[in-house]
């Protein structure tokens, strides 16, 4: 026998081990939760940390003359004549206009003359030459344009390159960081919000500082609206099908175990279907926001069915019956009755199965909307029907700029993935706020 | 004849053909009933809808078959239809519909039936898609995968321990280095999100008040919304150089900021909502009357918990785990990002491996040539983890439905 303490009032050594189990016990749930906190705090703050910066961008401020015996040697003002003038003849101009400025302001620079101009973004060029050629009066004048900054100094003044950094890279110097303070101490070049972040196509490999989301955005939102279009009509009639109409038979149960299954199918395997039916068996053009969209329908399905039938289920039995008892069909009853009660249900499903799609990544891989994409799809074009035009998505593009050499291509992921959780948050809001305003106990 | 073919111009048609034959039943029946609608079996409208559904399903059923037809056609050596055929057929299709449906709008016609019937049709229709997409996924991969094995032998294929394409020719396409990758990642994600998510749920279900349930469980479903490129470029930016610089280069292990062990916890991040939510589900399902009952022999808390609640909730658990396993061997752009890609059978967590899901997108995305072995492979590896997962996610829904407690 075993000696027990008699005293009520001095816990045992058996009590208080068990009570310090308790205590651990607890400590460990608490651990948990704590770790899974943290775990998303840190998710989200080095994401945003790193891609704000996307958000704004450094530009130099620039008057640049643009005498006509260059850019225009027929003298004719003819468009078609003045197109033959390449990029290449424009960026002496914003280089000499640099030049100017720097002498004009009085700053000794120890640099050369083709690496003073290196400060200029190669894109600005480009987009000095698509500025003229849309308005060809300027010829003769000068302009006063905001020329892109090139991506280090850019990332100089975000804080992303330092002297110590500059003096280790090749693109760039401690020479021209230091130049470049002093003209933004001229309030020549000045970091402000960067919209066409958001309203330009990529850019190419050398030049991160012109790369914006604007293809991927218009991509993202073409195959959201296939699978709209396809995903709810289709998902809802299932559900309606499966709840209110199948026997208890082989053939519905099939159905039901093929669609739980096709939840838990790994997504890259609706890649491989996509690829091998879509694109070689049907032909259908590959990276067309039509191929993703039809991908991500049948991927989404299931969400929407399993949410729909949820929210059909959950319509008491009493407005069937009640529907039925004053001499409805149960075609009526459903189509009158019941779906109209489901529907807060169906759509809160269907959104989050759009943000669901919205964020697939591994899928369109396969069906080729990795590739590079510069100019905006049409909705409609002849030769490649509706929506049949390259484009890329959202997470894609994240996914391409990270397999980028320039450090500057992490900034602008980064600066996309916030893209993309803003769009998921607006929709997942949207989605909740929907669930309370027509939420309905019976 | 450039107008009809365009792509607008059929459905147009179709569609002004259904909506002809809806005023046209409904004028018809209204005029069958001599102005007193109480003698016709059915409303006009009721007239119409079946009208308009007998022209529109026909049109596009028919559309659908001729199309796959057209398509099957080709690819064995006959043009057996031209657009132009097709276009006449389907165009035929509905404008019988169309007069069929106005012809039998009479007095005693039980329109509503008849609509309902379409209806009807339409909804299995819908339900068969789920049938088709399975069908499609497993024919797509085993088609491909055929011819695969047809050039490379399944021995090599399913035992080899190399993984050396060759795009040139003579690969070594063994796929258990993939499988290794694949696992080894899988335990280190399943080994920090188990403990972490049945914790939290444990926490959440029984310990927690309603405020702090009420903000904890949505933070953390928040992780379960967030998409997976999002992890994976939180493993290659943050958890990477965070784990080469602190871990892997002090312990002498290795240089690479891609490894197993980022991949893995990244990933293990990913999963802690699919542990804890499921979980919790399931914990809460437990009666309260088997906790009040180990209270009153003087259990503490967590003795019922441990003793009590978790050997209740087991099955429930252990099927929430293989569902998060099937998720983890499925993933794909966190590895993609985060563990490298060489393909290597090792122990060390801080070197690069590779998983299979990593191989199917590098095998298939750039210049893909469909009848080398080094493409191919793609579908056989893709053929491979759907069986791989079918399996687990079968065997999770069976312990789930099966060996689940079941109360009052």
């Amino acid at each position: 026998m075993t000696v027990l303490s008699n005293s009520l009032l001095v816990q045992d050594d058996r009590t208080r081990r068990r009570n310090a189990a308790e205590v651990r016990f607890r400590a460990c749930g608490l651990g948990a939760i704590g770790i899974a906190m943290l775990a998303l705090a840190m998710l989200l703050t080095s994401v945003v940390s790193s891609g704000i910066g996307a958000f704004r961008q450094t530009y130099i401020t620039l008057e640049i003359p643009l005498p006509a015996a260059q850019l225009d040697k027929s003298g004719t003002r003819d468009p078609a004549a003045m197109a033959k003038v390449t990029t290449f003849a424009y960026a002496p101009l914003l280089r000499n206009a640099l030049l100017a400025r720097v002498k004009q302001l009085g700053i000794t620079a120890t640099l050369s003359d083709s690496d003073i101009g290196g400060i200029i973004s190669k894109e600005a060029a480009a987009t000095l030459r698509d500025h003229v050629l849309a308005n060809p009066d300027l010829i003769g004048g000068t302009v006063t344009m905001d020329a892109l900054s090139e991506g280090r100094i850019d990332g100089y003044f975000k804080g992303r390159v330092t002297t110590e950094s500059a003096a280790l890279d090749g693109n760039t110097s401690p020479e021209a960081l230091q130049l470049a303070q002093s003209l933004a101490d001229a309030g020549v070049i000045e970091t402000r919000f960067n919209w066409s972040f958001l309203t330009a196509p990529d850019a190419s490999d050398q030049r991160p500082e012109a790369a914006g989301l604007g293809v991927a955005i218009l991509g993202s939102l073409y195959m959201m609206l296939v699978v709209l279009v396809l995903a709810l009509p289709i998902g809802v009639a299932t559900s309606i099908y499966l709840e209110e109409f199948a026997p208890k038979n082989r053939f519905s149960d099939l159905i039901e175990v093929n669609i739980s299954n096709l939840a838990a199918v790994p997504s890259i395997v609706f890649g491989i279907l996509g690829l091998a039916i879509f694109i070689n068996f049907a032909e259908l053009r590959q990276s067309s926001p039509l191929v993703g969209g039809l991908v991500l329908t049948l991927m989404t399905l299931p969400t929407i069915i399993i949410s729909t039938r949820a929210a059909l289920k959950s319509v008491p039995p009493s407005i069937r019956d009640a529907a039925l008892a004053v001499g409805a069909s149960k075609m009526q009853s459903v189509f009158h009755h019941v779906l109209p009660l489901a529907a807060p249900g169906i759509l809160t499903g269907t959104i989050i199965g759009l943000a669901q799609a919205l964020g697939e990544t591994a899928p369109l891989l396969l069906i080729g909307m990795v590739a590079f994409v510069r100019d905006y799809p049409a909705a409609y074009s002849d030769a490649a029907g509706l929506f049949g035009e390259a484009a890329t998505a959202l997470p894609v593009q994240v996914f391409n700029w990270t397999q980028r050499a320039d450090p500057g291509f992490v900034e602008r992921a980064s600066g996309a993935i916030i893209t993309l959780l803003v769009f998921l948050l607006v929709m997942n809001t949207v989605a909740i706020l929907l669930r309370r305003r027509f939420e309905r106990r019976w | 004849m450039s107008l009809l073919n365009t792509v607008f111009a059929l459905p147009v048609l179709v569609i002004a053909l259904a909506l002809l034959g809806l005023i046209g039943a409904r004028a018809r029946a209204r005029v069958a009933a001599g102005g007193d609608i109480r003698a016709l079996a059915a409303l006009p409208r009721a007239h119409g809808t079946n009208a308009f559904l007998s022209v529109l399903v026909p049109a596009v059923a028919s559309f659908a078959a001729l199309s796959l037809v057209r398509l099957i056609g080709p690819r064995q050596g006959v043009e057996i239809l031209s657009a132009q055929v097709v276009f006449w057929v389907v165009l035929a299709v509905a404008a019988l519909g169309c007069i069929g449906a106005i012809l039998r709008s009479s007095i005693g016609f039980r329109a509503r039936v008849a609509s309902e019937t379409w209806i009807k049709s339409l909804l299995i229709a819908a339900s068969t898609v789920a049938i088709l997409t399975t069908i499609g996924l497993v024919l797509s991969m085993l088609f491909e995968a055929m011819h695969f094995f047809r050039q490379y032998d399944w021995r090599d294929f399913f035992f080899s321990t190399e993984w050396a394409p060759n795009f040139r020719g003579n690969s070594a396409l063994g796929i258990l280095p993939l499988l290794w990758g694949t696992l080894y990642i899988s335990f280190i994600a399943l080994a920090f999100a188990v403990p972490v998510g049945l914790f939290a749920a444990i926490y959440l279900s029984e310990y927690a008040g309603p405020r702090m349930r009420g903000v904890a469980k949505p933070l953390i479903e928040i992780l379960a919304g967030i998409p997976t490129i999002v992890y994976g470029l939180f493993a290659l930016i943050t958890i990477g150089p965070l784990l080469r610089d602190y871990f892997a280069q002090p312990l002498g292990l290795g240089s690479s900021a891609s490894s197993v062990m980022t991949a893995g916890l990244v990933m293990g991040i990913m999963l802690i909502p699919f542990v804890s939510s499921l979980s919790d589900d399931i914990i809460n399902a437990v009666p309260q009357a088997m906790r009040d009952g180990s209270y009153a022999l003087g259990a503490t808390q967590s003795e019922t918990i441990r003793k009590v609640i978790i050997p209740a909730a087991l099955p429930g658990i252990v099927g929430a785990v293989l569902l998060a396993t099937s998720r983890a061997i499925g993933e794909t752009m966190i590895v993609v990002l985060g563990a490298g890609a060489a393909a290597r059978l090792s122990l060390n967590p801080f070197e690069a491996m590779t998983t299979i899901t990593v191989k199917i997108v590098s095998q298939l995305t750039g210049d893909t040539d469909f009848a080398s072995p080094e493409t191919l492979v793609a579908f056989a590896l893709g053929l491979t983890l759907f069986v791989i997962t079918l399996c687990l996610n079968v065997l999770a829904l069976v312990i789930v439905r099966k060996y689940r407690e079941h109360y009052e």
